[in-house]
C-alpha cells in the first residue's frame, strides 16, 4: 500500500500541502507517483508564477504517461525544486520528501478545502 | 464479388458466417438504422484492369508537359540520385506503420535516428524531430513553439521577406490558434531590422520568423538579431533550405533557438507540390516544446544497441488537447529520402551542389543583366535564386518558353521575376532560356 | 546480413563519395559574391560513404522492419490493409513526378484532372457536396475540418461558439487538433458499451457548442445507433458534425457519412483507400464538407470551368486561409486514385462488409481465451480487455510482445483507455480466411502459454532483433543524434 503522512494535506488530484507559516510546499503523494511509473520529467512553472486553487501549474511526465499537476492552493510561486530538472527519479524514490514548488499562500483559508490524512487514505483505498 | 486485393472464396465466407452465427454479411449491419444505409450502386467509374489502369494514366501524364525548370519559390529542381527510389520501394519501409513496436521497427527507428543526426548537422542545433508536413506547416508550428516557450508572451513577429506560401500558412495557424501576427516590413528586399528592434522594445513580443534565404533569394545577414531577440526575452526561429546550409550561416550560428523548412531541396522530385518534407530543429531548452514523433537512441536488456520513439507524453496520443501539437502521421518515408539523399552526397557533394547552383545562377543573373532587357532590383548577395525586373510581357514570356518546353521566372507583383538555377541546369540550357526570352 | 548493427555514420572514410555531379564551369564569381561573414563557420559533420555502402546499409536496416507486405497487421484503427503495386508504379510516372507546382495551368491539366477526378470520386463516396485534398494526414484533416467549422460560425456573426464536444473514448488528436484550431475542448462520456450518452450530451448543447467530434463506428468498433437522433441534436443547438474518418473503411458500400448528419469529415487515404503508411507518412488527410460550407475550405482549390478546362484558384476571400505550402501530398492522392479506379463501382461496396466480416470472425474465434467486455456485432475492429484468465498476471504487453515472436504484428495495445487492458484488432478486407485462422491459433497458443508457461510471455519477445528496450533511460537522457551519441560513449 502506498504511504500517506498525517502532516500534510492532501486534494483529489493526489497533491500533498505542508504549511509553514504562509508558505504551502507542495507535492505529489506516493499513490500518484507510484500510478504513474518511472518519472522522467517534471514540468514545472517559474518563480514570479502566479497559481491558483484547482488550476494546473506544471506536469510530472513518465514513459507514457502524463499527469497535469493541479495546484491545491493559491499564490506567488517563491521557489521550485531545481534539483528535479536533471533528477525526476527522486520523486519514485521519495515522493514526501522531494517537494516540486513552494508557495506564498494568498488565501489560507483554502487550506479548508483539503483533505486530511485519514481522509485522503480513503481516497486512494476506494 | 472476386476480386484480386480480396481474397475471400464463396466458401471462405459461409464458414466465417456460420462461425459468426449469422446468414448473410448484411446481418453484421443489422444495427445500422435502415434511413442510413446506402441503398444504390456508387456513382463511380467501372472496375479497371492493371493495362486499362496504366492506359488511363498514361493519358493523363499526356495532358501535363515535363518542363526545364527555372522556377523555383519554394520547389527546386535538384538531382535526385538513382539509388533513391530503389532504397524507398523497399517494402519493409513504406509498408510499415509508425514504429510502435520497436522491436520490429529497427529499421524505421534507426534511419529517423540517422535523419536527425544529419539535418541536426546542417541546421547546428541540438535536435531535430521524425519530420513535419512540408515547410510551410513546420514554420507554422515553430511558431507555436515560439509562442509555447514564452509562456505569457503571445505576439510573433514574421518578417515579410519569408516565401509567400509559408506566410499564408503561418499567418492561417495564427489566426485560428489566436497568436497574433506583426509582419516586419522590408527594405531593399531584406527585413528592416530598425522597424524589428523597435517592435521588440514593446517587450511582449514571445518570438521572431526568419527566413534565409529570403523570398527573392537573398541572403540576409542576421547579426546581432539574436541578440536582441533574447534580451527582449523572446526566442528566434529561422527558415532555411537545408541544402544551402552546407555553405550558408547556419541558424545556430545566428544564434537562432528553432530551424524550420522544406526538405524539398534534398534531391525530392517536384512532384507537383508534394510529398515534401517539413523539418524542425532546436536547441536543447526548447526539446520539449518541439511538435512531432523523435527518436532516441537506448539499450535492449541484454546490452544491446537499439532505438525507440521517445518523449511520447508530449505527443496527442497521450497527452490531448494539452499536446505540444495534433501531428501523428508526418512524412517518415521523405525523411527517409533525405537521410540517403545526405548519405550519398556528404558534405562535400551538398558544397558542390550549391556550388553548381551559385555559379550558373550568377552566370544567368549576369546574361540578362548584360541583355538590357532584364535590370538589377537588389544589390544584394543571392546563391541559387534571385529576381530581376522587366519590362517585357513575362505572360507572352513565359508561353512561348513552355512551348519550348521550358518553365520560366515566377512573376512577382510589380514587374518582378525570380528565376531559380539548381546543379541540374546546363549552361546550355541556360542560354536557349536566355535567347527564347529575347526572341519572344 | 545477420546482426548488422551500424549506423551510417560508422561507415564513414574520408575521401569516399556516393554522388556523381555535372561538371559545367561558368566563369562567374559565385560563392565568392557573398560575404564570409554571412558563410558557414564549421562544416557539417555528414558521412563519407560509397554508393553501395549506402545500399547495403539501408537494405539491412530494411530488413530490420516489418510491413504489411511482411505479414499481418492486426493493428486496431490503423486499417492496415494490402499496398498494390501498381499505385507505386503509376504514382512514379514522370510525367507527374516532374511537374513543379507553380507551372502555368495549361502544363498540368492532366494532374489537376486527377486532382479534380478524386475529389469528386471522395464526394461520391462520403456522401459530401465538395472536397479538399490539400491536407498532408488525417490529423491535418481534423484541423483543416475544425477551422472550417470555426470559419461557418464566424461568418454568421456567432463568436460565442468556442467549444468542441469530444467523446472521451476518440482519438488523442481529436482534442489536439480542436486545442490547435483554438477552440475549448468538452468531453462527453461513454456509456459502459462505448457509445455516446445521448442523455449526457444533452445538457452540453447551449449556444457555446460550435460542434461534435465523432468517429463512426466509435473507437470499440460499435456503430452508434443514435446517430440520427444526436445529428438531429447537435444541429438544432446550432452546431456542426464532424466526422473522423480513422474508422470510414467499415462504411465503404454501407453508409456514407454525409448521409448520418456529418457536415464535414477527413478520409485518411493512407488507411481506407490503400496508400503506404510508410512508416510514419507521408499520408493524406482529404477533407469533405456538406453544401453550405464549401467557400470557407482552404486556397487552393481546383476547379473545372464549363469548357473543362481545369484551373487552381487561390484568391478566395471567404475561404479559411491556406493550410499547406501548395496542393497537398499529390504523390499520395495518385495512389489513392488508382486504387478506387482499381475496384471500380462494382467492388469498392465490398471493403465494408468484408473487413466488417473479418473481424466478427476474429472476435468470435477468440472469445473463449480472451475477455469482450462489449458482446454483440462489431464493424471494422473490436476491442479485448487482456486475457479472460487474469491470474496469470499476463499483460495485454506481453501479449502483444509475444505475438512478434510469432511472426505477427501487435494489435493496439492500451487504447481505448475504457479498459485497463486494450487489445484492439483490426483485420482488413485484405486478409485471407488462412491469415486469419493462423493469426487465431497462434493467439490461443499464446493464451495457453500463459496458463502453462507465464514467464515466457512475460520475458517476450525473445525472438527478435532487439528485445525489450530501455525507454526510461531514453526519456531522461534523450540521446537525438549521432553526435550526442558518441559523445556519452566517449
Amino acid at each position: 500500500m502506498s504511504k500517506v503522512l498525517d502532516d500534510r494535506k492532501y486534494s483529489d488530484s493526489h497533491e500533498w500541502v505542508k504549511v509553514d507559516g504562509d508558505v504551502a510546499t507542495i507535492g505529489i503523494s506516493d499513490y500518484a507517483q507510484h500510478a504513474l511509473g518511472n518519472i522522467v520529467y517534471v514540468d514545472m512553472p517559474e518563480t514570479g508564477d502566479e497559481v491558483n486553487q484547482g488550476d494546473d501549474f506544471g506536469a510530472v511526465e513518465s514513459v507514457k504517461a502524463a499527469s497535469d499537476l493541479i495546484s491545491p492552493v493559491s499564490g506567488e510561486v517563491i521557489e521550485v525544486n531545481e534539483e528535479l530538472v536533471d533528477k525526476p527519479e527522486l520523486i519514485n524514490e521519495d515522493a514526501f520528501g522531494n517537494w516540486i514548488i513552494k508557495v506564498k499562500l494568498s488565501d489560507p483559508s483554502e487550506l479548508d478545502k483539503l483533505m486530511d490524512a485519514d481522509s485522503y487514505k480513503k481516497l486512494c483505498e476506494a | 464479388m472476386s476480386h484480386k486485393y480480396m481474397p475471400h472464396s464463396e466458401k471462405d465466407i459461409n464458414e466465417m458466417l456460420e462461425k459468426i452465427g449469422v446468414a448473410t454479411i448484411d446481418e453484421l449491419y443489422s444495427d445500422v438504422p435502415a434511413e442510413v444505409i446506402f441503398n444504390r450502386d456508387y456513382n463511380l467509374p467501372e472496375c479497371m484492369s492493371e493495362e486499362e489502369l496504366r492506359k488511363h494514366f498514361q493519358e493523363l501524364g499526356n495532358k501535363n508537359q515535363p518542363l526545364i525548370v527555372f522556377g523555383g519559390h519554394g520547389a527546386y529542381d535538384h538531382y535526385s540520385p538513382s539509388v533513391i527510389p530503389h532504397l524507398l520501394s523497399r517494402s519493409e519501409f513504406y509498408t510499415a506503420y509508425t514504429p510502435y513496436q520497436p522491436e520490429i521497427s529497427q529499421g524505421t527507428l534507426q534511419y529517423i535516428f540517422e535523419y536527425q543526426s544529419m539535418i541536426s548537422e546542417l541546421t547546428g542545433m541540438e535536435a531535430t524531430n521524425a519530420s513535419m508536413y512540408d515547410g510551410a506547416t513546420a514554420a507554422a508550428e515553430a511558431m507555436f513553439m515560439l509562442v509555447a516557450s514564452s509562456k505569457k508572451k503571445n505576439r510573433v513577429l514574421v518578417s515579410t521577406t519569408i516565401h509567400n506560401h509559408v506566410r499564408k500558412v503561418v499567418e492561417t495557424y495564427a489566426k485560428f490558434h489566436g497568436v497574433d501576427i506583426s509582419i516586419i516590413p522590408e527594405k531593399e528586399g531584406v527585413t528592416d531590422l530598425e522597424s524589428l528592434y523597435k517592435e521588440l522594445e514593446t517587450g511582449d513580443v514571445a518570438g521572431v520568423l526568419l527566413p534565409t534565404p529570403n523570398k527573392y533569394g537573398i541572403i540576409e545577414d542576421y547579426t546581432h538579431v539574436a541578440e536582441k531577440v533574447h534580451a527582449a526575452k523572446g526566442y528566434l526561429a529561422i527558415y532555411a533550405d537545408p541544402s544551402t546550409l552546407s555553405v550558408l550561416k547556419t541558424p545556430a550560428e545566428w544564434g537562432a533557438d528553432v530551424a524550420c523548412g522544406d526538405g524539398q531541396t534534398l534531391g525530392m522530385p517536384l512532384s507537383f507540390g508534394g510529398p515534401y518534407l517539413g523539418y524542425i530543429s532546436c536547441s536543447k531548452s526548447m526539446l520539449r516544446k518541439m511538435p512531432g514523433r523523435i527518436v532516441g537512441a537506448t539499450k535492449d536488456i541484454d546490452g544491446k544497441r537499439g532505438f525507440v520513439l521517445t518523449l511520447q507524453a508530449r505527443e496527442q496520443h497521450i497527452r490531448r488537447e494539452k499536446a505540444t501539437s495534433n501531428i501523428c502521421s508526418n512524412q517518415s518515408l521523405m525523411a527517409l529520402y533525405a537521410t540517403i539523399y545526405l548519405a550519398l552526397m556528404g558534405e562535400k557533394g551538398l558544397k558542390e551542389v550549391n556550388i553548381l547552383s551559385c555559379d550558373g545562377a550568377h552566370y544567368l543573373y549576369n546574361k540578362l543583366i548584360a541583355s538590357g532587357k532584364f535590370h538589377q532590383v537588389y544589390d544584394k548577395p543571392f546563391l541559387k535564386e534571385f529576381v530581376v525586373r522587366t519590362d517585357l510581357d513575362m505572360k507572352k514570356v513565359n508561353d512561348y518558353l513552355r512551348q519550348h518546353g521550358i518553365m520560366g521566372g515566377v512573376v512577382m507583383e510589380d514587374g518582378k521575376v525570380e528565376f531559380a538555377v539548381t546543379e541540374r541546369r546546363t549552361r546550355k540550357e541556360i542560354d536557349k532560356l536566355v535567347d527564347l526570352m529575347l526572341e519572344a | 546480413m545477420k546482426n548488422y548493427d551500424k549506423i551510417i555514420f560508422e561507415l564513414s572514410k574520408p575521401g569516399r563519395k556516393g554522388y556523381s555531379l555535372p561538371k559545367d564551369k561558368y566563369e562567374t564569381e559565385g560563392l565568392k559574391s557573398i560575404p564570409t561573414d554571412l558563410l558557414r563557420e564549421k562544416p557539417a559533420d555528414l558521412p563519407e560513404v560509397s554508393e553501395l555502402d549506402v545500399v547495403r546499409h539501408y537494405t539491412n536496416l530494411s530488413n530490420k522492419n516489418f510491413g504489411v507486405d511482411t505479414g499481418f497487421y492486426p493493428l486496431g484503427s490503423c486499417t492496415m490493409k494490402y499496398n498494390p503495386k501498381i499505385n507505386e508504379e503509376l504514382c512514379s510516372l514522370p510525367s507527374f513526378t516532374s511537374l513543379h507546382p507553380l507551372q502555368d495551368e495549361e502544363s498540368v491539366q492532366g494532374a489537376l484532372e486527377l486532382y479534380w477526378n478524386l475529389q469528386r470520386m471522395l464526394s461520391e463516396i462520403a456522401g459530401l457536396e465538395e472536397f479538399t485534398l490539400n491536407p498532408y494526414a488525417g490529423a491535418h484533416g481534423e484541423l483543416t475540418g475544425l477551422m472550417v467549422m470555426k470559419k461557418y460560425h464566424e461568418s454568421r456573426g456567432d463568436h460565442k461558439r468556442k467549444k468542441v464536444i469530444v467523446p472521451d473514448s476518440a482519438h488523442g488528436t481529436n482534442p489536439a487538433s480542436a486545442m490547435v484550431a483554438g477552440f475549448d475542448v468538452v468531453e462527453v462520456k461513454s456509456k459502459p458499451n462505448g457509445s455516446i450518452d445521448v442523455e449526457d450530451l444533452k445538457p452540453l448543447l447551449d449556444d457555446t457548442v460550435a460542434g461534435i467530434m465523432m468517429t463512426n463506428p466509435n473507437t470499440l468498433g460499435m456503430f452508434e445507433t443514435e446517430i440520427t437522433d444526436i445529428a438531429k441534436l447537435v444541429h438544432e443547438a446550432g452546431g456542426l458534425l464532424y466526422y473522423d474518418g480513422a474508422n470510414l473503411n467499415p462504411l465503404l458500400g454501407k453508409v456514407r457519412p454525409g448521409d448520418m448528419g456529418f457536415d464535414i469529415m477527413h478520409i485518411n487515404l493512407h488507411k481506407t483507400f490503400s496508400t503506404p503508411h510508410g512508416g510514419g507518412g507521408p499520408g493524406s488527410g482529404p477533407v469533405g464538407v456538406a453544401s453550405h460550407l464549401v467557400q470557407y475550405l482552404p486556397n487552393p482549390r481546383v476547379v473545372k470551368d464549363e469548357k473543362g478546362k481545369f484551373h487552381i484558384e487561390g484568391n478566395n476571400n471567404e475561404a479559411l486561409g491556406n493550410i499547406s505550402g501548395f496542393l497537398g501530398n499529390f504523390g499520395v492522392m495518385m495512389r489513392a486514385y488508382a486504387y478506387i479506379l482499381s475496384l471500380g463501382k462494382e467492388h469498392i461496396k465490398d471493403v465494408g462488409p468484408l473487413a466488417t466480416l473479418n473481424a466478427n470472425y476474429i472476435k468470435e474465434n477468440l472469445k473463449d481465451d480472451y475477455l469482450l467486455p462489449i458482446e454483440g456485432v462489431c464493424k471494422h475492429e473490436f476491442v479485448f480487455d487482456g486475457l479472460k484468465d487474469k491470474s496469470t498476471e499476463v499483460t495485454t504487453l506481453n501479449v502483444a510482445k509475444r505475438l512478434l515472436d510469432y511472426g505477427f504484428h501487435a494489435p493496439t495495445i492500451y487504447f481505448p483507455l475504457l479498459f485497463h487492458e486494450s487489445m484492439m484488432i483490426e483485420p482488413t478486407e485484405t486478409e485471407s480466411k488462412d491469415t486469419l485462422d493462423s493469426f487465431i491459433n497462434v493467439m490461443h497458443e499464446i493464451a495457453r502459454e500463459a496458463r502453462e508457461t507465464p514467464e515466457l510471455v512475460k520475458n517476450a519477445p525473445n525472438n527478435t532483433i532487439v528485445r525489450k528496450l530501455d525507454e526510461t533511460t531514453a526519456a531522461k537522457n534523450p540521446i537525438l543524434t549521432y553526435k550526442a551519441l558518441k559523445e556519452q560513449e566517449a
